[in-house]
């Protein structure tokens, strides 16, 4: 017989110890598909290794892709810490990125250390906005947010099209939907030398480092835990809980519309309808991969980045789907949830009762 | 054919490091009434819950008698093992689904699964046999959520019985009764002890334990440390068995009351239901008294606690405290001016058990510059305070920085006292302060309390523990239906019976 009991103790090595023996176990399981695929395993994340560490611009990719993972990744951490559970990271992506477009291409002819800000916080008020409204129908009418925000994805995204059929389509753009590029001065300076790693990353570390840092140390921080963790305790303590799922509404949001500035304005130049490649949602599995911390997202960012270059360059070299990097990562995740529920319960085997009557 | 009908042999459990039970032996006779008594963790409901199949022992056998009298072991860690059986529980939350009547819920469980046809006739006739020999009547065709605490309590204990059960185990029973209730039951249960049952029940209550039972059995630290029949048992004794030494009781001096601390004047609350309003209730409290408010749950005391900790706004009438008018309170305003709330459920609203206990003694007091500079919390000030208050208030535990809800109900209590008294408040809410406390904890709430009156605080005590309020109000109040009822002279008789609306 097995019974489940609830630890007495979780211990710091349990909650660093979990995700990366979860990621191995994910990285083990995907062999067999691997195999079935008829490719060596061991060749193939060879393969993936070099894909991702093997050159400098190999990390160079990586990091690119880790980019909007971030920002994601911290939207979707800071609001979940306070159970407000923000689904719409893809919508406030999108606004974000439209903001930006709307205003780096052309409208203002600014110098670019005027324009920059301006696109990034324009673009970050637009997401805030974006989380904004489903905020205020949850705390004024009791709507559930996560319907509002996953619905809201897709008016937004509609949204988009017919922004790109229209005022934001690029005149010379053929008739294609895309935006008009962004002016070469608002564009985020690249980092390296003819590799496309852009200073979106430095912006998405420093804002990891804040959120980390307020979490913990700051009222606003202290709040925010308290909300989620006891929304009635707080409340009763006098804490304002509608206030502190706004801020958090807005810093989330905000995060999630700097993912689509830094996509237009760092990476492709101009808007399209698939300029993120479910960002949003992944960034979901980042904050649950990195148990809602702040400083874990950029390492699980990190991951899951690697895992897509990866695979990439793995289906590349091998001649074997890339969709085995969908496939790690979502047995990272159940990985990662098995994990966390051994951390804090244990199983045990205990014979089964005496005599029978 | 033996007299015994249950034998506990030194049962055994741990949980992790916790040792629950230790080497529990236990007897029952045919027709005994054996009452179950220690403090909260003592290890009284594990024990019961290793009877009754839903823990496994990790050591020791339970044999349990047949219908012939013969005693056979039990299988362990089997809930449908105990049933058949004969051993039936009656949990102190109750397990009925409210939305049918009280005859199905009965007969829920005990039909075959698979079947067509339900004989509700031989049901209906086996119920009406064991009202007519148990004194336990329901309404059997009402939906059980239309039906009284008292109801649904004999509702469950109907249920067990109607499974053949000829060994009932009450979890704290009176818990949720008025006393009138309360005397109602044991007669009850008297009544059905004379055909045979045999009734183990748990109770923190040692009135009830001394008039009702045949027999004591004292838990402490999860272990058995005496047994004795009633007749020669008296509280003192009792209550030194239960803690290990003897408890003081709650010294109070007289005093003379000063200037009003909270006043309301027709005062209205429109909660979601009858059960959370008040209407038009006037009371007046004054430094250097306790006003208890007493009442069955559900009568109001919700409403009047929300009001008076700024979750709620009252739909008319005034509040004043410490004389000053307050026209929109909330639960920041009510700390600002100066009142400490000690909510009733310390788990759920008193704190938020996955911080630290030092952050929990400061989440009043957020906006104090002593605990954060510019928005940035100041570390070693609020470890600091922790340790001071930790220390002055006995909050035990795993240390300050520890979640608080690694602590005992007792300690996260202490915790509450702590961060409500540092702060020297001119009104003080208790309401429940000590439900679920053990003897010891339950004594220093009363202390800090009395100690509080004599500095000079209005102490407003709501609690349905009516020998709690007896010993420490100045005055007494009924709640009943949202409406207040001055209780005149502490008479217990009496202010039970307006408790249950019998009287005015």
């Amino acid at each position: 017989m097995i019974r489940i009991e609830p630890r007495n103790t979780s211990s710091r090595a349990y909650a660093v110890g979990i995700p990366v023996l979860s990621a191995c176990l994910a990285l083990a399981l995907a062999a067999i598909p691997l195999l079935l695929a008829g490719a060596n395993p061991i060749t193939a994340y060879g393969e993936m290794i070099k894909g991702v560490f093997g050159s400098v611009f190999a990390i160079s990719e990586m990091l690119t892709r880790a980019t909007p993972l971030i920002f994601t990744g911290l939207a979707a951490a800071l609001a979940f810490r306070a159970k407000l559970w923000n689904i719409g990271a893809e919508g406030q992506l999108y606004l974000g990125a439209m903001a930006a477009v709307a205003i780096g291409s052309g409208v203002l002819d600014l110098p670019g250390l005027a324009l920059i800000p301006l696109i990034i916080i324009l673009g970050a008020a637009a997401g805030a906005a974006g989380m904004a409204v489903p905020t205020f129908l949850k705390t004024r009418f009791g709507a559930d947010e996560v319907v509002t925000t996953l619905l809201l994805n897709f008016v937004i995204l509609i949204f988009l099209q017919m922004m790109l059929e229209g005022p934001l389509q690029d005149p010379m753009g053929l008739g294609w939907p895309q935006s008009a590029p962004v002016l070469d001065q608002g564009m985020l300076p690249p980092l390296m030398e003819r590799m496309r790693v852009h200073s979106g990353l430095i912006i998405a570390l420093i804002a990891a480092g804040i959120a980390q840092f307020m979490l913990a140390r700051s009222v606003w921080g202290f709040k925010l835990r308290a909300v989620g963790e006891n929304a009635a305790a707080a409340r009763h303590a006098g804490i304002n809980v509608k206030r502190s799922l706004f801020g958090v509404a807005i810093i989330s949001g905000g995060l999630a519309g700097l993912a689509g500035v830094s996509e237009v304005a760092g990476l492709k130049g101009y808007l399209t309808a698939d300029l993120s490649p479910g960002f949003g949602y992944t960034g979901i599995v980042v904050a649950m991969l990195a148990g809602l911390s702040p400083a874990g997202v950029v390492i699980a960012a990190l991951f899951i980045a690697s895992v897509f270059v990866g695979a990439d360059s793995m289906s590349r070299a091998m001649g074997v789907s890339s969709f085995l990097a969908d496939l790690v990562v979502s047995m990272s995740l159940l990985c990662v949830l098995v994990g966390g529920f051994v951390a804090k319960y244990r199983i045990i085997r205990t014979n089964r009762g005496q005599a029978t009557s | 054919m033996s007299d015994i009908v249950l034998r506990l042999n030194g049962l055994s459990k741990q949980f992790g490091t916790v040792i629950a039970n230790r080497n529990v032996s236990l007897t029952l006779k045919r027709g005994e009434v054996l009452a179950l008594l220690g403090e909260n963790g003592a290890g009284k409901t594990t024990l019961m819950n290793m009877l009754f199949g839903h823990y496994l022992p990790d050591a020791g056998s339970i044999e349990v008698a047949g219908p012939d009298g013969t005693l056979r072991p039990l299988t362990l860690g089997h809930p449908q093992a105990a049933l058949s059986a004969g051993v039936g529980m009656v949990h102190q939350h109750f397990t009925l689904a409210e939305n049918i009547n009280a005859l199905d819920n009965i007969t829920l469980g005990s039909e075959p699964l698979f079947s067509l046809r339900r004989n509700r006739k031989a049901a209906q006739a086996k119920v009406d046999a064991i009202i007519a020999t148990s004194g336990l009547a329901a309404p059997m065709t009402t939906p059980v959520g239309r039906l009284s605490v008292g109801e649904r309590q004999r509702v469950e204990i109907l249920k067990a019985l109607y499974r053949d059960a000829r060994i009932l185990v009450l979890d704290e029973p009176t818990a949720v009764l008025t006393p009138q209730e309360a005397d109602t039951l044991f007669a009850n249960i008297k009544a059905m002890t004379q055909d045979g049952l045999s009734v183990i029940f748990i109770s923190h209550k040692l009135r009830e334990v001394l008039a009702f039972s045949d027999r004591i059995a004292v838990l402490r630290h999860g272990e058995k440390v005496g047994e004795i029949p009633t007749d020669q048992a008296d509280e003192a004794t009792i209550a030194r068995m239960m803690v290990g030494a003897d408890t003081p009781k709650p010294q109070r001096a007289a005093m003379t009351p000063g200037a009003p601390v909270l006043r309301l004047s027709q005062l209205s609350v429109a909660g979601r239901s009858k059960r959370d309003s008040l209407h038009k209730v006037d009371l007046n409290l004054r430094a250097h008294e306790i006003l208890g408010v007493a009442g069955i749950s559900g009568n109001g005391q919700s409403a009047l606690a929300s009001v008076v900790s700024g979750l709620a706004q009252p739909s008319a009438g005034q509040i004043d405290v410490d004389g000053m008018p307050l026209s929109n309170p909330t639960p920041a305003g009510m700390v600002a001016a100066g009142v400490g709330r000690i909510p009733e459920d310390r788990h759920h609203e008193g704190i938020v058990g996955a911080m630290s206990v030092a952050e929990n003694l400061v989440i009043e007091r957020l906006d104090d510059p002593a605990i954060q500079a510019r928005g940035l919390l100041r570390r070693d000030a609020i470890s600091a305070h922790a340790d001071q208050l930790a220390q002055d208030y006995d909050v035990r535990g795993p240390g300050v920085t520890a979640p608080a809800r690694l602590l005992s109900g007792g300690n996260i209590q202490k915790l509450i006292l702590a961060r409500v008294f540092e702060r020297g408040p001119r009104l003080i809410l208790a309401n429940q302060p000590t439900r679920g406390l053990d003897m010891g904890a339950a004594a220093e709430v009363g202390r800090r309390l009395l100690e509080a009156r004599a500095r000079g605080a209005g102490v407003l005590l709501i609690s349905e523990d009516l020998d709690e309020i007896l010993s420490l109000a100045d005055r007494i109040v009924v709640i009943r239906d949202g409406h207040l009822i001055d209780a005149g002279d502490p008479d217990r008789a009496r202010i039970g019976l307006m408790m249950a609306g019998e009287a005015a």
